[in-house]
């Protein structure tokens, strides 16, 4: 028993992502035709050329049919996945092994949520029937429950910590606003932040991911088929997802300043990659900065800085786009919006440009020494989550 | 002899100011204060706490459970089967509603003195009235609840020595279902009613129990007519007429006989004469006589230790709380119903608040499971676990101002249990700013909502009030 990974089995050919915004003038189905379309004139391909559909919503359809009845999908199999705020993402994980058994020649992973017709603000799931004893307390609240764990297991001052997310926000903005498809385009300065009303916690609104509808979509072969569609195919070294005990909340052990499940995720991940030291190894990462705390923790959890020390990276520019370890390039949840499941397929699309050398001049990181990139999807709260992983190369080996 | 084995009054955390009231409408209340039930209390949660208070100090377990209320939680449906498994009875115990009228608790009271085996009664209120009306401002909410049984369940610590009742149709007050206002005749005409038959029910139970009006050394009188309640203890012939509490608490109604009985049992000495007088669509009497057995007694949380601990309310916010007036709600869903089957199959857990404890390691998970976080515990290898009454020590808390709430913001902590188990849990009874890491906590039973017409019942912590959660 042991998770063996797919590495160099899989690549990815073309990709397609819509802006991500409030699209009061589109509804599931035309996001879904944009970024499908997308994606197959970036791989050159027809939708009749793609054998099977993985489709992950968290909430905007359901079945199969969301997508082949828009799409006019004739006699292919669609499935559609959920798996919270990961779901985009367990969409590419299950169309990739899906080509790797040889079942299919070719699939698509395409997310797509559309929160904004909802009339409420926020992300906002309906509930399975229950015994009404769930707590009743936003996503926020619950991360707002890292910075005082944060602050006092490693002596950090909670005024100054408060100003180190702000500044991941200011980060994430300032990529954002480089960035035409992101939600957000406006930088933001962490002192502006920190000003702002509190809602959650300590947590302002703007400490909180962009809520926007979009949908993004890959098309993957195996590899060995790769350059029959595509000059610079996108590998797939790792694919990894935990899902948790919840054991988190219950037990008296558990701290609030690490995600358990998502370490696990990653170290599965850099030992399919065959990854030793992840900071010297990577070139990017996308992460799921769905709040400020968030992305700090993950910074650790992942191996990019010692523990105890995210805080200071942070202050220390090291996770800029132009830094030693640069995190969400493209403005992440934060500034780029989060379509629930469409969020982990846009964090892929990122790798694909970022990679690839096609971010654009202005936008480009330096792949100079590095040419890994790291994809981090993570769905539910501190304490009960589940955690999806990946790596990607442009070369394989 | 049957009698009082042991009895527990609930006084809810918030008081209203009366002079608030007329600070903003320019004219109604008073001097002192008032109780407030909580926006996530109503009687039925009352009811729960105040049979907890009274269960804690015996061994003795209630074979029947009778509830008592003139503002019933469900109507149709029982509101005494959800104190009953909040209370963990077996279900071989009957749990019944004495509803609807002021004069129901005192009459569960009389009745489950009169009936066999140890019988818990128990009484609630939440009192109000149109803003700016008397009863608005003279009402209270809270609980009372008493185990009657004899030598045989446990000892008495007060006997019955007698009783009497005087009853006779006559519309003084009355109040339409659903209506936020009780109704109240010229107050002159029911002063002529009760008056006589007061006097009528005191004499008899005097003799029923043998004594002399002077050998009765405290009377607790209440009603729902203040002039004639007033009016009558002055003419009983005793040696003191019991604090009624209306200057903190108020008029709590159908559970206002116990509150005051209790806190003057809670003060009184083996061998003391005890009164009780409601006057409320006639009178009732019960003749109490203290034993030996009440020097023993520790009261699980003393009337007056509540009384003293209490946290004022704003006069809007008690207006909201009683839907007298509605504020914006945040821009999120509201809470769906809980579903009836799961919560059935959850009832251990979501009413009596018993988690599951794994027979190896010990670990305690709440809620219960079936399979253990931890690998040396077998599958379905765990133990019940009742948590209800132990204490908890704010590991982190944070303050919610997205979340739906009725009474928005939700304050939230994670809180670790004397003795090891977790459960990140709202709190209640608690200003935001005054949550720390490290305070002490205690589980509650609270409405946490109501949706499509259905109560949704669990447990919230609160700051303790009681210094007898296990440490």
């Amino acid at each position: 028993m042991a998770s063996h990974g797919i590495k160099d089995q899989v690549a990815i050919i073309g990709m397609g992502c819509t802006q991500f915004r409030e699209h009061w003038d589109k509804g599931v189905d035309d996001l879904l035709i944009d970024s499908a379309t997308a994606a197959f004139d970036s791989a050159g391909v027809a939708k009749d050329d793609v054998d099977a559909f993985w489709l992950g919503t968290a909430s905007s359809g359901m079945s199969g049919l969301t997508l082949s009845q828009p799409l006019k999908l004739e006699g292919k199999p669609v499935t559609r996945v959920e798996n919270f705020c990961a779901t985009g993402s367990e969409a590419l994980r299950q169309a990739s092994y899906a080509v790797a058994s040889g079942a299919y020649d070719m699939a698509m992973a395409i997310g797509v949520e559309k929160i904004k017709d909802s009339g409420y603000q926020g992300l906002n799931a309906a509930p399975a029937p229950h015994d009404g004893t769930k707590r009743n307390l936003t996503a926020a609240a619950m991360y707002s429950l890292v910075l005082p764990a944060y602050a006092a297991r490693y002596g950090v001052d909670e005024d100054e910590l408060r100003m180190v997310v702000a500044k991941i926000a200011e980060k994430n903005h300032r990529n954002g606003a480089l960035n035409p498809l992101a939600q957000f385009r406006r930088e933001m300065p962490a002192e502006k932040i920190c000003e702002m009303a509190a809602v959650a916690g300590r947590l302002s609104v703007f400490d909180c991911s962009g809520v926007a509808d979009g949908s993004a979509a890959a098309i993957v072969v195996r590899a060995e088929d790769a350059h029959q569609y595509c000059d610079d195919p996108l590998y797939i070294k790792a694919l990894s997802f935990v899902s948790g005990t919840g054991g988190g909340l219950i037990d008296p052990d558990y701290d609030y300043t690490t995600f358990p499940e998502c370490e696990m995720a990653g170290a599965d991940a850099y030992r399919q990659a065959g990854i030793e030291d992840p900071r010297s190894a990577l070139a990017m990462a996308e992460v799921h900065d769905c709040f400020t705390p968030t992305e700090m923790v993950l910074m650790e959890d992942l191996g990019f800085c010692e523990r105890g020390t995210a805080w200071k990276e942070v202050l220390a520019g090291t996770f800029e786009r132009t830094g030693d370890m640069p995190i969400n390039t493209d403005g992440g949840l934060k500034a780029f919006g989060h379509p629930v499941g469409a969020s982990g397929l846009r964090m892929h699309y990122e790798c694909w440009l970022q990679l690839r050398n096609k971010a654009g001049e202005d936008r480009q990181i330096d792949l100079s020494t590095r040419n890994l990139g790291l994809v981090h999807n993570l769905g539910g709260y501190p304490g009960e989550m589940v955690s999806f992983v990946s790596i990607l190369g442009p070369e394989l080996g | 002899m049957r009698g009082i084995i042991s009895f527990g009054g609930y006084v809810p955390y918030r008081r209203l100011d009366r002079s608030a009231i007329a600070a903003v409408m320019g004219k109604g209340g008073g001097r002192g204060t008032r109780s407030v039930a909580s926006y996530d209390e109503d009687t039925t949660t009352m009811g729960v706490e105040a049979a907890r208070l009274a269960l804690r100090p015996v061994e003795a377990e209630p074979r029947a459970l009778w509830f008592a209320t003139a503002d019933p939680a469900y109507l149709e449906k029982t509101n005494a089967t959800a104190i009953h498994a909040a209370l963990r009875l077996d279900s071989s115990v009957g749990a019944l509603d004495f509803g609807g009228a002021v004069r129901s608790g005192i009459g569960a009271l009389r009745t489950a003195l009169d009936a066999k085996g140890p019988t818990l009664v128990v009484t609630a209120d939440i009192r109000g009235g149109l803003p700016t009306g008397a009863d608005e401002a003279t009402g209270g909410d809270g609980a009372a609840a008493f185990l009657i049984g004899t030598e045989d369940d446990g000892p008495v610590v007060a006997e019955l020595l007698g009783s009497a009742s005087a009853t006779e149709e006559f519309v003084d007050r009355w109040r339409q279902p659903g209506s936020p206002s009780t109704g109240q005749w010229e107050e002159r005409f029911g002063e002529t009613r009760y008056g006589p038959l007061a006097a009528q029910a005191w004499k008899e139970a005097l003799g029923a129990a043998g004594i002399e009006a002077a050998d009765v050394d405290v009377a607790v009188v209440t009603g729902s007519h203040s002039r004639a309640v007033k009016r009558v203890a002055g003419q009983l012939g005793v040696a003191r007429v019991a604090d009624d509490l209306s200057a903190v608490v108020g008029n709590i109604g159908t559970a206002h006989p116990g509150l005051v009985l209790a806190n003057e049992l809670e003060q009184a000495e083996p061998g003391q004469t005890i009164a009780v007088v409601m006057l409320a669509d006639g009178v009732e009497v019960l003749i109490l006589r203290t034993t030996d057995a009440l020097a023993e007694f520790t009261p699980g949380l003393p009337v007056a230790d509540q009384i003293a601990d209490g946290a004022e309310v704003s006069y809007a916010t008690f207006l909201q709380w009683r839907e007298m007036i509605q504020i914006q709600p945040p821009n999120r869903p509201e809470p769906t119903r809980p579903s009836s089957s799961a919560a059935a199959r959850a009832q251990d857990w979501k009413y009596g608040f018993v988690g599951s404890r794994g027979t190896e390691s010990g670990t305690l998970h709440l809620p219960p499971a079936r399979v253990s976080i931890r690998h040396e515990d077998e599958l379905d290898a765990m133990d019940p676990a009742p948590m209800a009454d132990v204490g908890a020590t704010v590991v982190t808390f944070t303050i919610d101002r997205l979340v739906y709430s009725v009474s928005p913001p939700v304050v939230f902590a994670v809180v670790d249990f004397d003795g090891g188990g977790r459960l990140p849990v709202e709190l209640t009874d608690v200003e935001p700013d005054a949550v720390r890491i490290g305070q002490r906590v205690e589980m509650t039973f609270r409405r946490l909502y109501e949706a499509e017409g259905i109560n949704n019942y669990f447990w919230k912590a609160r700051p303790a009030r009681s210094g007898s959660s296990s440490e």
